[in-house]
């Protein structure tokens, strides 16, 4: 089967598209011998500032740089708008559905989603049953998955509700961008997203009732694969990172412990599953947390964000319900598409989706990063049936999805310049607003074909630009 | 400030004055190791002095058997089993910057990390080869440059305050040991007090260098050293950055410095101890016996280290 992808670069005729002219007369100007030099400058950086994140399973190599790639994705303005649009759409909507779902359950009510869909799901936490938040936000901070079909047309792949990561990598580029290639930023204007930290902190300080509260950053440790996300995070903000054991409860407050005596703590930006956050109300066997902080929570003396229970409304079985959500809450029309979503505990849906494996992408509900899913194009007849028995046992845990295209970006790779697929992850920010700043989080599939973007499976990442047209 | 944040930027620098003063230590015995040794063997007790002043001496002699200079080296050098090694501080100091690294700067940080992977292509290519005095320079050099980002780069707040701490903490120690050991080392000789021996002369001399101090005795008393003058030197002059009053008086000035109330005895015993140092002549401390009023002091500069840790790194 031959496919059609989109090119960000270049159009079907090969020609380059009008935002991209800057770069691409620089790139033909620039000997390439430069560009290498630039590159191994830029790993050689990235390695002295520890820019790393950790793998899960590898004994050996824990630490890791992401890979680089100096070619920009790029986004002409207007096609930007429509995009952020879309994301603070989205996002206000899933707020509503969350504030909705412990409350009163209006949807539920209304019969736009089936009951035992949200109650019997395992991210639904009864602990969040009726508690007001301020606000009335759940997801302060989002992640929303994108990528563009063969005709470039944009579908939310995911959303990312819990604990969303990259940002880190999104600013990180940018700076190594501008100090590789100044040049480029002279002669093209890029919207700058040097402020999103601030943006961070202003959403972070709203969450909370009280005047200018104390914010920290919560971490599991310097051996999560996402420490150094947090440590940026917590320095760019100029907030303390904390571990669990660096607060306690004390009647219902949060402390944390100083060198100077206890400090009150009132916003915590917690980058712990819900899970770990208490051993006294989730997982007992967890060191990670802090003992007494879920029912510090429910008196409404510390802002946790996001919120508790977030989970019930990124979970891939919900995903196929946002576009009805937005109709919902908000009486709109949905301006970002949902990919098409079989759902597998469906005997019907089942049905399909075991008739056309070799064509369909399946992910497990409560996956995440490119973890257990299977590429029905890219796999094997025998990694297929393998995948079908697992489905079949167990078909409520799946759901699946035309194998979408993804559009591709030049890319270095070995033998120079080639298309490979990309993805974006803009940051969604809820506080007094919902804000973005321009772009994302761009993940490239270094492998050539492969539409695994995650940077466990090998994926990198590319600064991503805002251009006007 | 958190303390577990303090905690790891005082052994950050803790580890990093160690891992230079380790250097010294090696850097004084390998020298020292090479000159003519009077029929005392081919200089195998000077290079298992290092090891003596760890006390790493009978863990390296379980696993190693015998005196053998290239495995000493080695053990004291690289070796990623002895935690006592230079690369093993230099691993902990990396791992309590990493933890902290939202805390300094990004030069700080890019050094010290810089310092941790050059470390290991260092131990790959093993001391043979990289050449040790090469080696001792470069810690040193390292350390040196990870002091001056610090000093030009980092806010002058609880941060700065308790990497110094754990600087000036490890080098009072630090003094403390290898004078002794130097003293120990030279046995009735040292006793000679106006000792013009040749032996006398290298190994003072060495030591003085191996503290990079060398130029200000001379300057100081115009003569070769002794052990009288090298001991006031570098226990009792303020001016001398390495001496242990200098380093006593920088402890005293940053805890009192510190916020909160839980510190003062800490801050009191450092007071008393550079209060006493001020106003000690080094004929008392030759009266009392160098030996024995150097391990009172290594004793007390523990007991310090003791009382800042309950006082602010592990505070409830």
């Amino acid at each position: 089967m031959t496919r059609t992808f989109y090119d960000e670069m270049y159009d079907a005729q090969g020609v380059c598209r009008p935002h991209y002219h800057g770069f691409a007369s620089w790139l033909a100007q620039t000997p390439p011998e430069q560009l290498a030099q630039r590159r191994r400058e830029a790993d050689l950086l990235f390695h002295r500032a520890g820019i790393t994140f950790t793998l899960y399973g590898d004994e050996e190599g824990t630490e890791r740089l992401i890979p680089f790639d100096t070619i920009p994705r790029s986004i002409p303005l207007s096609e930007w708008r429509m995009v952020e649009r879309g994301c603070i759409q989205r996002v206000k909507a899933l707020n509503l559905f969350l504030d909705d779902l412990y409350h009163g359950q209006r949807i539920l009510k209304a019969g736009i989603i089936p009951r035992e869909q949200v109650l019997a799901n395992e991210c639904y936490q009864l602990a969040m049953q009726g508690l007001d938040l301020h606000r009335g936000i759940y997801a302060h901070i989002a992640g929303v998955d994108l990528v563009r079909d063969g005709d470039g047309t944009y579908y939310v792949l995911e959303d990312n509700l819990r604990t969303p990561s990259g940002v880190s990598y999104m600013l990180e580029d940018r700076k190594m961008m501008m100090r590789l290639f100044p040049e480029l930023f002279a002669a093209q204007r890029v919207a700058p997203i040097d402020h999103y930290p601030n943006l961070l902190l202003s959403t972070l300080k709203s969450a909370s009732p009280v005047d200018n509260p104390n914010v920290v950053v919560l971490t599991p440790g310097r051996f999560n694969s996402a420490y150094f996300e947090h440590a940026f995070l917590a320095r760019e903000m100029g907030v303390e990172l904390v571990e669990g054991a660096d607060l306690f409860v004390r009647d219902e407050h949060v402390f944390m412990r100083t060198t100077a005596g206890p400090r009150p703590v009132d916003v915590i930006y917690r980058r712990l599953d819900d899970a770990y956050l208490d051993p006294l109300a989730f997982n007992p066997d967890s060191m990670l947390g802090v003992p007494g902080l879920l029912s510090a929570y429910r008196s409404g003396n510390v802002v946790l964000a996001n919120a508790i229970g977030t989970g019930v409304a990124d979970d891939k079985s919900i995903y196929p319900y946002v576009t009805d959500m937005i109709r919902f809450y908000l009486d709109e029309e949905p301006i970002l598409r949902n990919v098409p979503t079989w759902q597998c505990r469906n005997p019907a849906e089942l049905s399909h989706v075991l008739a056309n494996l070799e064509q369909l992408v399946v992910k497990e509900t409560q996956g995440s990063g490119g973890y257990g899913m299977l590429v029905g194009p890219a796999s094997s007849k025998a990694q297929i049936e393998a995948f079908r028995a697992r489905l079949q046992a167990n078909p409520g845990a799946y759901i699946a999805q035309p194998t979408l295209s993804l559009s591709t970006c030049p890319t270095f790779v070995e033998s120079g310049v080639a298309p490979r697929h990309i993805d974006l992850r803009p940051f969604v920010l809820t506080g007094e607003e919902t804000r973005l700043v321009p772009g994302g989080l761009t993940r490239v599939a270094l492998r050539e074909g492969s539409l695994v973007v995650n940077s466990s499976q090998g994926g990198g990442t590319k600064d991503t630009w805002v251009v006007e047209d | 400030m958190l303390s577990r944040t303090a905690s790891d930027l005082y052994w950050m620098s803790r580890y990093l004055e160690r891992a230079e003063n380790l250097a010294r230590m090696l850097d004084v015995s390998y020298s020292l190791s090479l000159m003519p040794q009077d029929g005392r063997g081919a200089g195998l007790d000077e290079l298992a002095m290092p090891l003596m002043i760890t006390g790493t001496l009978e863990d390296y002699l379980q696993r190693h058997g015998e005196l053998h200079a290239e495995r000493m080296l080695n053990y004291f050098a690289l070796d990623a089993e002895n935690p006592a090694s230079i690369y093993c501080c230099l691993q902990a100091a990396r791992s309590n910057a990493h933890a902290v690294r939202g805390r300094i700067t990004a030069d700080m940080w890019e050094n010290i990390n810089a310092s941790w992977l050059e470390m290991r292509g260092i131990a790959v290519q093993g001391l043979g080869r990289y050449g040790m005095s090469r080696f001792c320079e470069w810690v040193k050099e390292r350390s040196h440059l990870f002091r001056g980002a610090t000093y030009g780069t980092i806010m002058r707040g609880d941060a700065y305050s308790f990497i110094r701490l754990g600087v000036f903490i490890e080098r009072a120690d630090n003094t403390l040991r290898l004078l002794d050991a130097r003293y120990e080392l030279l046995g009735e000789d040292a006793d000679e007090v106006s000792d013009s021996s040749a032996r006398g002369y290298y190994q003072w001399s060495a030591l003085l260098k191996a503290l990079s101090s060398f130029e200000a005795y001379t300057e100081l008393y115009r003569g070769a050293p002794d052990a009288a003058q090298v001991a006031e030197m570098l226990l009792l002059r303020p001016d001398v950055p390495r001496s242990l009053h200098a380093c006593l008086l920088e402890l005293a000035q940053i805890l009192i410095q510190l916020p909160g109330i839980n510190g003062r005895p800490a801050q009191r015993m450092a007071a008393e101890l550079e209060a006493r140092l001020r106003y000690t002549g080094i004929e008392e401390v030759l009266a009392v016996g160098l030996h024995d009023w150097l391990s009172e002091y290594i004793l007390q500069v523990r007991q310090l280290g003791a009382a800042i840790h309950s006082a602010y790194l592990e505070a409830a």
